[in-house]
C-alpha cells in the first residue's frame, strides 16, 4: 500500500522547475505573514539558533574563565550573570522549543497525513509571541543582565538582585505562552487532524513523544507563568509573597517553580526520545521493539514527571516525609525511561545498521542519556543528594540529559529530515566528523565536572581552590571542541542549501507519511489526502535507500 | 494529478470553513477541544493562585480573616449575582442560534450579556476597588498598616495582594471575555450563524462560563474567609 501512496502523491513528471512551500511565494512578507506549518517551523529554526548562539557565548565565557582558579576574566558579579543568561536562554529559549517547535511544527501534519495544523494563525501568533520574548531577553542580556540563576529563588531574586529581574521574569512568563498555544495546537492536531486509517497505534512514535510533550505544555507551563508574575509583582510593589523578610515563605516559590520546571526537562527529553525512535529504525531498517511501551512510556513520563519536583529540594528544609516520598517517585521515572533505552537496544539487534550521521547522533543520545539518567539516581536518593545537591555533579548530570540527550537528538533530526525541510543532502563526511566531533568534546567537557562535583566543587562560584585546576581546564578544552563541533555543521548546512546534493523524496528509504510526498514538500503536503493501511516502520515493505554508503 | 487536487478544500466552501479541515464538522470539533485544552491551561494558571492562597491561608488563619473583613460581602454577593445571570444569557444566545432564532433575538443575548460583564466590572472597580485605594488597603499604593492588626499586618497585606491578584485577573479575563462578544455580536449582526454554524459562539460561551466558575470560587474564598472570626 504504501508504495501506491508514494506514486499517488508524487509529481507526475520531474519537470523543472519544481513547485514546493520554499519557493511557492517569495518575498519577506510571504514568510512573516506565513500560515505554513513547515514555514513557521523553519522562521522558529531560525529564532532558536540565535538564542543558542547567545548562550553558547555566555558558556564560553564562562569555561574561560574557569580555566584559572582566581577567575581568569570576569568578575565574580559579572560571572553570575553569565551562567544566569547561559540557563535561561539555553533552557527557555532554546531547549524548550527545540524540536517541539521546529521539527514538530514540521513533521506533525506531513506524518499524521493532514494539510496543516489544525490552528494556522495560532501557530503563527505562537511565534511572533516567542520572538516578543526573546527580544525582551535580549533586551535585558544587553542592558545589565540578571544574576539570580535560571532559578530565580527568592531573597536572591527579590531583596539582594540589583539587576532588572522583572523584565527577564516577563520575557519567560510571555515565551511560555508560545510553548502553551503550540501545546493546543498540537494536541488538537493530533486529535483531530489525522488522515483515514491513521490510528492512534499507527502513529510514530515521534507523534506520541509530542503528545505527551503538548501535555506537560498545556498543564505545565502556566504555572510557572503565575509564578514569575507573582514575583514580578513582588519586586515591583515590594509586598511580600515569596520574600522571608517580607512575611513571604521562600519555599512556596520552590515548590512552585519545580512543579513546572522538572516536567520542563522532560519537555525537552522527550521530543527527543521521538527522533530517537524514528532515526533508530530508519538506520537498522526494522520495526521498532515493543511499539506500545515505548509509546506509553512517553505518557508515563508526562504523568510521573508531575510528581517529582520535590527531588530539587531535599536540603531546603521541606519535610522529611515528603523527601520519602519524591525520592521514590523520582526512582519510578527511571523505569518507563529505561524501557526506552531497552527497546531501542532490542531495535538495533540483528538489524541492518548503517551509520549515517543521523544514526552516529542517536547512537550518542542512547549512550549520554543512559549516563544523564543513571547519574540522576544518584541525586534522587536522599542520602547521596545530601553530599552532591549544589555541587558540579548535578551541572554534569543535567548537561549530560540536556545536552548529551536533547541536543544530540536535535541534531540527529534536523540532519535525518534535512532533504526533506530543504531538499537537499548534507555533505556526508564533514556530518559524520561533526557527529563525532560533538561527542569527544562533549563528553570532554562534562565528564570531569561529575569528579570535579564529586569532590566536592561547588556550582555557580567564578573561582575554586587550586587543586581543581587540572580538571577545570579539561572541561574548558572539551567546551571548545564542541564549540568547533556545533560550528561545522552551522557552515556545512547553510552551504547545502545551494551546493548540496539534490535529495530524492525518501533519500534514507525510511517509512512514514512524510517521505511518501516530494522533497521539499508543497505547501499542502500532499497531492491526495494518504490513506494508511499499515503499522508504523513496518520496513519489510520500504523502498531501498537512495543514497547508499558504506 | 491535476492542479485541482492541489488547492482541494479551497473550492466552494463557505467563508468561515478553514482550508486545512475536510469537513466542517471536523473543523468545530477542534474548534472546541481546542478551547477544552485552553480551559486546562486556564485552570492551571488560576491553580497556581489558588495554591499559594491555600498555603498562606493555612500558615496566617487569622491575618487573612482580618484581610477578609476588610471586603464587603455584599458587593461580591451581587456581583456573584450578575455573573450567574450573565451565563445564563449567554446560554440562551447560543441557544437561539441552535434553534435557528433570528439574528435580533441572538444579538439581544449577546448585548445583554455584555451588559452583565460590564456591570459586574463597574461593581468592581468603582465601588470595591476604589474604596479600598480611599482606605489605603492596595499593597504597593499607599498600603497602611493598622494598628489593630498587631503583628498579623504582614500577612494581612499578603492577603489583600492576593486578593487584587486574584480579582485583577479574573477582571482581565471579563475585559477579554467582553471584546469577544463584540466579535460575535458583530459576526451574528452580518447574519453568520445558523441553526448549522454556531461554533463560535458554542466554543466562547464555554470560555465565558468558565470565567464564570472561576468567581464562584473567589467569592467564598476571598469574601467569606473570615466569616467565623469576630469583627
Amino acid at each position: 500500500m504504501s508504495t501506491t501512496a508514494t506514486v499517488e502523491n508524487l509529481p507526475s513528471s520531474s519537470a523543472e522547475p519544481q513547485v514546493n512551500y520554499l519557493n511557492a511565494r517569495y518575498g519577506v512578507r510571504s514568510w512573516l505573514l506565513t500560515l505554513d506549518h513547515k514555514r513557521i517551523g523553519l522562521l522558529y529554526l531560525g529564532t532558536i539558533t540565535l538564542m543558542f548562539v547567545v548562550g553558547g557565548i555566555a558558556a564560553t565565557l564562562m569555561r574561560l574563565n574557569l580555566i584559572e582558579p582566581q577567575g581568569a576574566l570576569v568578575e565574580p558579579e559579572t560571572y553570575n550573570k553569565l551562567f544566569s543568561t547561559h540557563g535561561i536562554v539555553m533552557v527557555f529559549f532554546f531547549l524548550v522549543p527545540s524540536i517541539p517547535a521546529t521539527l514538530g511544527n514540521f513533521l506533525i501534519p506531513l506524518m499524521i497525513g493532514a494539510r496543516d495544523v489544525a490552528f494556522p494563525k495560532l501557530n503563527l501568533m505562537s511565534w511572533y509571541i516567542f520572538v516578543t520574548g526573546c527580544v525582551l531577553m535580549l533586551y535585558v542580556v544587553c542592558t545589565g543582565g540578571v544574576d539570580t540563576g535560571w532559578t530565580f529563588y527568592p531573597p536572591y531574586s527579590s531583596s539582594y538582585a540589583h539587576t532588572d529581574v522583572f523584565l527577564a521574569a516577563m520575557a519567560i512568563f510571555i515565551a511560555g505562552f508560545s510553548s502553551i498555544l503550540t501545546g493546543m495546537n498540537f494536541v488538537v492536531t493530533i486529535h483531530k487532524m489525522r488522515a483515514p486509517g491513521m490510528t492512534w497505534f499507527r502513529l510514530p512514535l515521534f507523534i506520541w513523544s509530542l503528545y505527551a510533550t503538548s501535555i506537560i505544555f498545556v498543564l505545565g507551563t502556566p504555572v510557572i507563568a503565575i509564578t514569575l508574575l507573582l514575583l514580578g509583582v513582588e519586586r515591583l510593589l515590594h509586598v511580600g509573597i515569596f520574600d522571608p523578610a517580607l512575611g513571604g515563605d521562600p519555599l512556596l516559590f520552590q515548590h512552585m517553580f519545580w512543579f513546572y520546571s522538572h516536567p520542563a526537562v522532560y519537555i525537552m527529553v522527550l521530543p527527543s526520545m521521538g527522533v530517537i525512535s524514528e532515526l533508530i529504525t530508519a538506520f537498522s531498517r526494522k520495526r521498532i521493539f515493543g511499539y506500545s511501551f515505548v509509546a506509553f512510556s512517553s505518557l508515563a513520563i508526562a504523568v510521573i514527571s508531575f510528581l517529582v519536583w520535590g527531588h530539587h529540594m531535599f536540603v531546603s528544609g521541606q519535610s522529611v516525609y515528603a523527601g520519602l516520598v519524591f525520592s521514590v517517585l523520582s526512582f519510578l521515572v527511571a523505569i518507563p525511561s529505561a524501557v526506552k533505552v531497552f527497546n531501542w537496544t532490542a531495535t538495533l539487534y540483528k538489524g541492518s545498521i548503517s551509520y549515517e550521521a543521523p544514526m552516529l547522533y542517536a547512537l550518542g543520545f542512547i549512550g549520554l542519556f543512559t549516563i544523564g539518567g543513571l547519574t540522576g539516581l544518584f541525586l534522587a536518593s536522599l542520602s547521596t543528594d545530601v553530599h552532591l545537591n549544589g555541587t558540579y555533579f548535578v551541572v554534569a548530570h543535567f548537561h549530560y540529559v540536556m545536552v548529551g540527550g536533547a541536543v544530540m537528538a536535535f541534531m540527529g533530526g534536523l540532519h535525518f529530515w534535512w532533504p526533506k525541510i530543504t531538499g537537499r543532502i548534507y555533505p556526508d563526511l564533514w556530518a559524520r566528523f561533526a557527529a563525532l566531533i560533538i561527542f569527544v568534546g562533549f563528553n570532554l567537557t562534562f565528564f570531569p565536572q561529575f569528579v570535579l562535583g564529586y569532590l566536592g566543587m561547588p556550582r555557580r562560584y567564578a573561582m575554586y581552590p587550586a587543586e581543581f585546576q587540572a580538571l577545570n581546564v579539561l572541561s574548558s578544552a572539551g567546551a571548545s571542541v564542541l564549540a568547533v563541533g556545533y560550528v561545522i555543521p552551522l557552515i556545512y548546512l547553510f552551504w547545502s542549501l545551494k551546493y548540496g546534493e539534490v535529495a530524492g523524496p525518501n533519500p534514507w528509504g525510511a517509512k512514514g507519511l512524510e517521505w511518501t510526498t516530494q522533497s521539499p514538500p508543497l505547501t499542502e503536503n500532499f497531492l491526495k489526502t494518504p490513506i494508511v493501511t499499515e503499522e508504523a516502520y513496518s520496513y519489510e515493505t520500504a523502498p531501498e535507500p537512495e543514497v547508499v554508503r558504506v | 494529478m491535476s492542479d485541482a487536487a492541489i488547492v482541494h478544500g479551497h473550492g466552494d466552501n463557505p467563508t468561515h470553513f478553514a482550508h486545512q479541515f475536510e469537513t466542517l464538522e471536523q473543523q468545530h470539533d477542534a474548534g472546541r477541544l481546542g478551547m477544552w485544552v485552553f480551559l486546562a491551561t486556564e485552570i492551571l494558571f488560576f491553580g497556581g493562585m489558588f495554591m499559594g492562597y491555600t498555603v498562606y491561608r493555612s500558615l496566617h488563619p487569622a491575618a487573612f480573616a482580618i484581610g477578609s473583613h476588610l471586603l464587603d460581602w455584599k458587593f461580591g454577593g451581587t456581583n456573584t449575582a450578575v455573573l450567574i445571570c450573565s451565563s445564563l444569557t449567554m446560554a440562551l444566545a447560543i441557544r437561539s442560534a441552535q434553534t435557528g432564532k433570528k439574528k435580533g433575538t441572538i444579538i439581544a443575548w449577546l448585548i445583554l450579556t455584555m451588559l452583565l460583564g460590564a456591570t459586574f466590572l463597574f461593581l468592581k472597580f468603582r465601588y470595591e476597588w476604589y474604596h479600598d485605594y480611599i482606605e489605603h488597603t492596595v499593597p504597593g499604593f499607599g498600603f497602611h498598616y493598622r494598628p489593630e492588626w498587631g503583628a498579623h499586618a504582614p500577612q494581612v497585606q499578603m492577603f489583600m495582594c492576593f486578593y487584587f491578584f486574584m480579582t485583577g485577573l479574573h477582571a482581565l479575563h471579563m475585559i477579554v471575555g467582553i471584546g469577544i462578544l463584540l466579535v460575535l455580536t458583530w459576526m451574528a449582526a452580518r447574519g453568520r450563524f445558523t441553526s448549522q454554524y454556531y461554533a463560535p459562539l458554542e466554543i466562547s460561551g464555554l470560555y465565558w462560563h468558565f470565567v464564570d466558575i472561576v468567581w464562584i470560587f473567589l467569592f467564598p474564598l476571598l469574601y467569606l474567609a473570615g466569616g467565623l472570626y469576630s469583627r
